[in-house]
């Protein structure tokens, strides 16, 4: 199967790769996925606790080239928004600027589910 | 054949081989001016082109030490499973109607048996031990007073061990069942000499042994005799049991690319083994890194590894000048890994993180070594990447995690 060239470009530069400290108060942390499905993302951010603005974000993948991709795109993506606004991102936004293929769409599912998976993680911390 | 590097450099030899330059030349003149029917009984346009077929059904005959009375042309080894396995289940399901296999088979072997489930047989799909190979007891454990067929592969294609045919072939012969062997793999690899050999079956691919694509042949014993429901008919051609036109070109470059085995078995192995081992070494040092399958009960050209945490399908994407297989079915749109490898127990990481790496008559010891450095280098800056590594190196043990599976 040939990749499209935004999804190669992203793998062979993949953005924002790294960890957060997961106790942090100021970073959410969102890992989905599973090994046995051949997919897990771990995408973090680091929120601006005055603004409510995500100032950085950090993601590890495990998974293939489109999975990378997805999750790479969606870290640059969330810089600069709001919680809300970074929980409304769609997989379709994702799938359609990466241009995947009907079998890698689960990818965009995935990383949609990951950036909102970790604003819930940093909602959770400040709810008190 | 020229010895520059194409890229990517073909490591997928278990997929296809290429055609040996030696057989497309023994193929044309079959194309061009000698285009008559085998079958043409009444000149000899038909003469010429029936006396290059039986010469080849000697040549492939030979390489397997059977009659060549005992092979019948097919397109390929996935009709020659069709034909073994419909036609004896057919032929004698007066007998019984159980018949037994292995859950590492090909889907050839694999589909035709549920196929034959719809129809009314009854089939067991045996497991492997952990290094793939079928374990003596679990076989005689499985065989019931109504089994007709036992059919186990000798060389698997996604992990490369050899089965022990000859002492299965000894328990079938003692027990009154047939034996089929898928040896898609094994021809030009494994010696096999069917004078001694128990088998009565033999399914055998073209294109695995450097021949071409579209030709196969299923052997077929005499002595003592094994019957078939023919699975195709019109005409009656090889003895009734497989009808159809023979591709003159086709089968003269199979029994070309049989007698070059032959003769070049040794060398291809000995030369496969030493690669074989140059690749292992220049790989064993990565942290984390699994041979699949038996280490040494297997074919020189197969090496399949598990590279943990690291996902098969990314993992081909990175080492983009290599020409390899995953055991990953990742491009699939199933989400499942090789059932091979989940057969052997591997875990679903390790299962979703293989890399089969298949090689032949013309992997060069500096493709390997190309192979080696692209492959640490990408497994690492993979590894970089993934979170099941970051674990792991924290020591976190991954068997314990709530995965939220989707």
């Amino acid at each position: 199967m040939a990749y499209s060239e935004k999804v190669v470009e992203h793998y062979e530069n993949p953005r924002n790769v790294g960890s957060f400290d997961k106790g942090d108060e100021s970073v959410g942390t969102g890992m989905v996925g599973a090994p046995a499905c051949g997919d897990v993302m771990k995408l973090q951010i680091k929120v601006n606790p005055a603004t409510g603005v995500i100032e950085d974000a950090r993601f590890k993948t495990y998974g293939c080239g489109s999975a990378i991709a997805s999750s790479s795109l969606v870290t640059e993506w969330v810089k600069g928004k709001t919680l809300d606004e970074a929980a409304a991102l769609k997989n379709s936004q994702i799938a359609e600027e990466l241009a995947l293929p009907p079998v890698k769409i689960h990818c965009s599912i995935l990383a949609e589910d990951a950036i909102k998976a970790a604003v819930d993680d940093y909602k959770k911390k400040h709810a008190h | 054949m020229e010895s520059t590097p194409h890229f990517p450099i073909y490591m997928d030899y278990g997929a296809t081989t290429p055609c040996d330059p030696r057989v497309v030349d023994v193929m044309i003149p079959w194309l061009r001016e000698h285009f008559g029917n085998p079958a043409s009984r009444s000149h000899a346009w038909g003469w010429e082109a029936e006396a290059a077929v039986e010469k080849a059904r000697e040549q492939v005959a030979e390489l397997i030490g059977a009659d060549p009375r005992e092979i019948v042309w097919t397109s390929g080894a996935t009709e020659s499973n069709n034909l073994a396995l419909k036609g004896a289940a057919h032929f004698y399901q007066s007998k019984g109607r159980h018949l037994i296999t292995v859950k590492t088979e090909h889907k050839a072997v694999l589909d035709t048996m549920r196929e034959l489930e719809r129809q009314g047989f009854e089939v067991s799909y045996l497991d492997v031990q952990d290094d793939g190979l079928l374990s003596f007891d679990v076989l005689k454990a499985a065989i019931r007073p109504d089994t007709i067929l036992i059919s186990v592969m000798f060389v698997n294609n996604e992990i490369g061990v050899i089965q022990d045919i000859a002492a299965i072939g000894a328990l079938c012969r003692e027990k009154g069942i047939l034996l089929h062997v898928d040896a898609a793999q094994a021809t030009g690899k494994v010696e096999i000499d069917l004078k001694t050999l128990p088998v009565d079956l033999m399914s055998l691919a073209s294109h695995k042994t450097y021949g071409p694509k579209g030709i196969g042949a299923l052997y077929v014993r005499r002595k003592p005799r094994v019957r078939l429901e023919a699975q195709m008919h019109g005409g009656g051609h090889e003895r009734g049991m497989r009808s159809g036109t023979l591709p003159t070109h086709q089968c003269v470059g199979m029994g070309e690319a049989f007698r070059l085995a032959r003769l070049e078995m040794a060398q291809d192995n000995a030369k496969a083994r030493a690669l074989h081992d140059r690749l292992i070494n220049g790989l064993k040092d990565v942290e984390q890194v699994f041979l699949n399958g038996h280490a040494t009960q297997r074919v020189a050209q197969n090496i399949n590894m598990s590279f943990n945490f690291v996902e098969g399908e990314s993992l081909i994407m990175g080492i983009k000048g290599l020409a390899v297989s995953s055991g990953s079915a990742c491009t699939s749109a199933s989400l499942e890994p090789s059932y091979v490898l989940r057969a052997l127990g591997r875990s679903d990481e390790l299962a979703h993180s293989s890399l089969r790496m298949t090689i032949g008559r013309w992997t060069t010891e500096a493709e390997i070594d190309y192979a080696i450095e692209t492959i640490r280098q990408n497994v690492a800056k993979l590894r970089d990447l993934s979170p099941l590594w970051e674990m792991y190196q924290d020591g976190v043990d991954l068997s314990t995690i709530q995965w939220t599976a989707h």
